[in-house]
């Protein structure tokens, strides 16, 4: 398999129509703890310590919440749905 | 702009390395978890190959809400043969007996180690103290049916970090971030017996382990095993494929596509029902919304008050048609009913098992409703509204963050707001005729008692089996396989061989993606949507043999041409490419599996117009359908064939009864 050690491996964003992730800079300390416990494992660790990690995959998000529920930092990560499956509520009627 | 980067992990490409163990479990979802569990209290040494994070996989990674079928808790009402009885009809037979059983008389006991582990099942804060669906002296809280309590209400978002604990304390090897991608497997000479049936049982094969790779790395691994359980869930993205949202595309993870399915079938396993599939439910990828994101009265969210656009009440009736006055009578059978069922399976109760229900749609817009329809929390005692909001959803999977975070924030109260409803049922979705998904009990690995597949030393739980439900049957059966598992790896001495070729074939197909240019290939969404619109158009709502016989020669053609041209850059796209190679497998059994039913039939779902006859006798069987040598091989089973529940079950299990006596 010597022929395989040469092939290094790439990585390119794939973009998609939605943004799943939204990190806040300022809170967030770059501990990866979003990316190690993402079961779709769409995110990369920065190639800057430190920084949040990259969504390289956000067409493949599952939406689970995992990686807000893991964060130590309120805030840092929040999870948001595509446009079209915001729900839509009212004030409740008399 | 998009940007390239370099690969954060090592480059393991090539790489190999052997890992030994008594016992292999493959998913590290909750069967895999309790599996492996199980196994390490009987001593064994135990590995778990997960392809995600085995913290926060599978369905219930974030959690779920409601546990069913412990029939075995202190305040149930209810028997486990009553209830595992319950379901066999329910489902008219096309039920998985065993696993319910076990499900039924052991899931309480799981439940007891969830606590143990750190999970929590109980209402221990008094939070709904005084609520009708708690019990005062257990603290236990109860859903759907306040009289027979046994379906618990719980807070699974706590689960699966107990489980990853208690798996660490036990010692468990868990190897996250590694793929399952074959089964070691060789002939040991012989056939098994044809079960009941006059065909030529399967030949004798005997499990050694598996084969993987890490999806950072590209390293390839072989691990034997004395004895393996399978625990990878069930099949996805065979009909339904959307390239933009991927992950939204169904209503199970990504990650859980059938491997397991595929990598039996490969080898030899058997399967059954694997041609039922139910128009789709789910899938947020378009058709419908987030899984109990919009207004719904059931699952999750029953008994929930429904209005109309107009804001005038949808009435509640009992199986009778009998008008319910209040918001307390949803929850307690009718007269002359002992119990009701509802759950993840239970979509149209037979009049025995039906509880209270809002008006169908049809009777609906007779009577003048109009849409759209909402759920209206603002109407219900207090405890049942915080009881659906803020509990069940939140501790629903998917629920917690997507959910109840998000609704909150964008400012929804359920004192002041209604939820919208969208269609006309509980899902949410309108999807068309041949838009399938695999759901509501549908098939999977054939078992015996113990849930062993054909094949020696390799058994299977959770949803890997047919007919398969919920989450107390996956932690049931996940425990119940690994004890087995164990037990056959006890009476063993040796590691059993493997064949080395076996390895070496597998390690070039998994890594050749590899070797594909960028330029020259084809990326793995292009398969799948090639996969998903030719089993629409090919295994639909409506099958005949010449287009099953056509769609399998499309997806030989597939496997052929396609699948080499297939090209990944990095271990993560090709974890991707031999999940859709998986999904093609998957999709040739389902055509498999339809040819061999030479009738339609409405337990599963099925419709052939060249046998539009519905259940003849002679079909109300299971079509168990293998392959040996390339060649399709099928066997008839009866649909009963598990005989008497609580006999069986106490035949095979004295030593779990002794231990479980010895506790209580
Ligand atoms: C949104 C949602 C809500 C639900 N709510 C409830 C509820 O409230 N109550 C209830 O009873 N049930 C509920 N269910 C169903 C229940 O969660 C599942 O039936 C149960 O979790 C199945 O467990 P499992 O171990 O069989 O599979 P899973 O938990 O799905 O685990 C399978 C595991 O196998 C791994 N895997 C797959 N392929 C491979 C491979 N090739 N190699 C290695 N690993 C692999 C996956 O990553 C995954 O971790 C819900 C399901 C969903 C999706
Ligand atoms: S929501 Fe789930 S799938 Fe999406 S990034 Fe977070 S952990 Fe991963
Ligand atoms: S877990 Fe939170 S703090 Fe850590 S990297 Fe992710 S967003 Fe930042």
């Amino acid at each position: 398999m010597d022929k395989t050690e040469r092939i290094a491996y790439q990585v390119t964003e794939v973009p998609c129509s939605t943004r799943p992730l939204l990190y806040d800079d300022g809170l967030c300390i770059g501990c990866n703890r979003c990316a190690s416990v993402c079961q779709c494992d769409i995110l990369l660790p920065s190639p800057e310590k430190g920084k949040h990690p990259v969504v390289m995959y956000p067409g493949e998000c599952y939406y689970c919440g995992a990686c807000v529920m893991v964060c130590p930092k309120p805030g840092a990560i929040r999870l948001v749905h595509p446009l079209m499956n915001q729900a839509k509520f009212v004030p409740v009627k008399g | 702009m998009t940007h390239t980067y370099e690969w954060p992990y090592a480059n393991e490409a090539g790489m190999e390395e052997t890992i030994t163990s008594d016992v292999l479990v493959l998913g590290g979802g909750l069967s895999g978890c309790f599996a492996a569990i199980a196994a390490a209290r009987r001593g064994q040494s135990v590995v778990l190959v997960e392809k995600g994070a085995t913290e926060r996989s599978g369905s219930a990674g974030t959690g779920f809400d409601h546990w069913e079928s412990a029939c075995t808790n202190p305040c149930s009402g209810v028997t486990p043969e009553e209830i595992a009885n319950a379901y066999v009809r329910e489902q008219d037979w096309y039920s998985n007996g065993i696993a319910h059983y076990i499900e039924c008389r052991e899931g309480y006991d799981r439940l007891l180690d969830l606590e143990s582990f750190g999970g929590k099942i109980r209402d221990t804060e008094g939070e709904f103290a005084g609520a009708e669906f708690r019990d005062e002296e257990t603290k236990l809280m109860f859903a759907y049916d306040y009289k027979n309590k046994f379906t618990l209400r719980v807070w699974g978002s706590t689960f699966k970090p107990a489980l990853v604990k208690e798996m660490k304390r036990l010692g468990v090897r868990i190897m996250d971030r590694t793929e399952a991608t074959a089964l070691l497997v060789s002939p040991c000479g012989g056939r098994e017996e044809g079960a009941g049936t006059q065909e030529e049982g399967p030949a004798r094969l005997r499990g050694a382990g598996a084969m993987g790779m890490d999806v950072h790395t590209g390293k390839f691994y072989i691990f034997r095993s004395k004895a393996t359980v399978l625990c990878m869930s069930r099949p996805a993205r065979v009909w339904l494929f959307n390239p933009d949202t991927v992950g939204l595309c169904e209503f199970r993870p990504m990650q859980s596509i059938g491997s397991g399915h595929a990598m039996g079938w490969r080898a030899g396993m058997e399967f059954t029902m694997m041609e039922k599939s139910v128009r789709a439910e789910f899938s947020a990828a378009g058709r419908s919304f987030p899984p109990y994101g919009a207004g719904n009265n059931h699952n999750t969210w029953y008994a929930a008050t429904m209005v109309d656009a107009r804001g005038v009440e949808i009435p509640y009736v009992d199986r009778d048609g009998r008008e319910l006055s209040s918001v307390s009578e949803r929850y307690y059978p009718a007269r002359g009913q002992k119990f009701f069922l509802k759950g993840g399976v239970i979509d149209n109760p037979k009049y025995e098992y039906r509880g209270p229900e809002t008006l169908d749609f049809e009777t609906l817009m007779e009577r003048g409703y109009q849409l759209p329809f909402y759920a209206d929390l603002s109407r219900m005692p207090e405890m049942e509204r915080k009881v659906i909001w803020g509990m069940m959803v939140g501790e629903e999977a998917k629920t917690k963050i997507p959910i109840y975070q998000n609704y909150t924030e964008r400012g929804f109260d359920p004192k002041k707001h209604m939820l919208q409803s969208y269609g006309t049922g509980w899902q949410s979705a309108n999807f068309l005729e041949q838009e399938r998904q695999f759901f509501g009990a549908p098939g999977g690995v054939m078992h015996d008692w113990d849930l062993k597949t054909n094949i020696d030393g390799i058994y299977a739980a959770g949803d890997q089996l047919y007919a398969s439900d919920c989450a107390g049957f996956a932690c049931a059966t996940g425990y119940y396989a690994g004890r087995k598992a164990a037990g056959c790896a006890a009476s063993q001495a040796e590691l059993p061989p493997y064949q080395g070729e076996d390895a070496v074939a597998e390690k070039k197909r998994l890594l050749a993606p590899l070797f594909v240019k960028e330029e020259e290939g084809i990326s793995w969404k292009e398969l799948n949507m090639a996969i998903s619109k030719a089993m629409q158009n090919y295994c639909g709502g409506v099958r005949c043999e010449a287009l099953l016989l056509e769609g399998l020669d499309l997806l030989r053609q597939f496997e052929t041409e396609w699948a080499p041209k297939l090209t990944a850059s990095n271990p993560h796209d090709l974890m991707r490419i031999h999940e859709v190679l998986d999904i093609l497998t998957v999709s040739q059994i389902v055509l498999h599996a339809s040819l061999a039913r030479k009738s339609s039939s409405e337990p599963l779902f099925f419709k052939r117009s060249d046998y539009p006859q519905m259940d003849p006798e002679q079909d109300r069987m299971h079509i168990v359908i293998r392959q040996e040598n390339g060649q399709v091989k099928e066997r008839r089973i009866p649909l009963d064939f598990f005989g008497s529940l609580q006999e069986e079950y106490e035949k095979r299990n004295q030593d779990y009864m002794k231990e479980v006596g010895m506790r209580g």
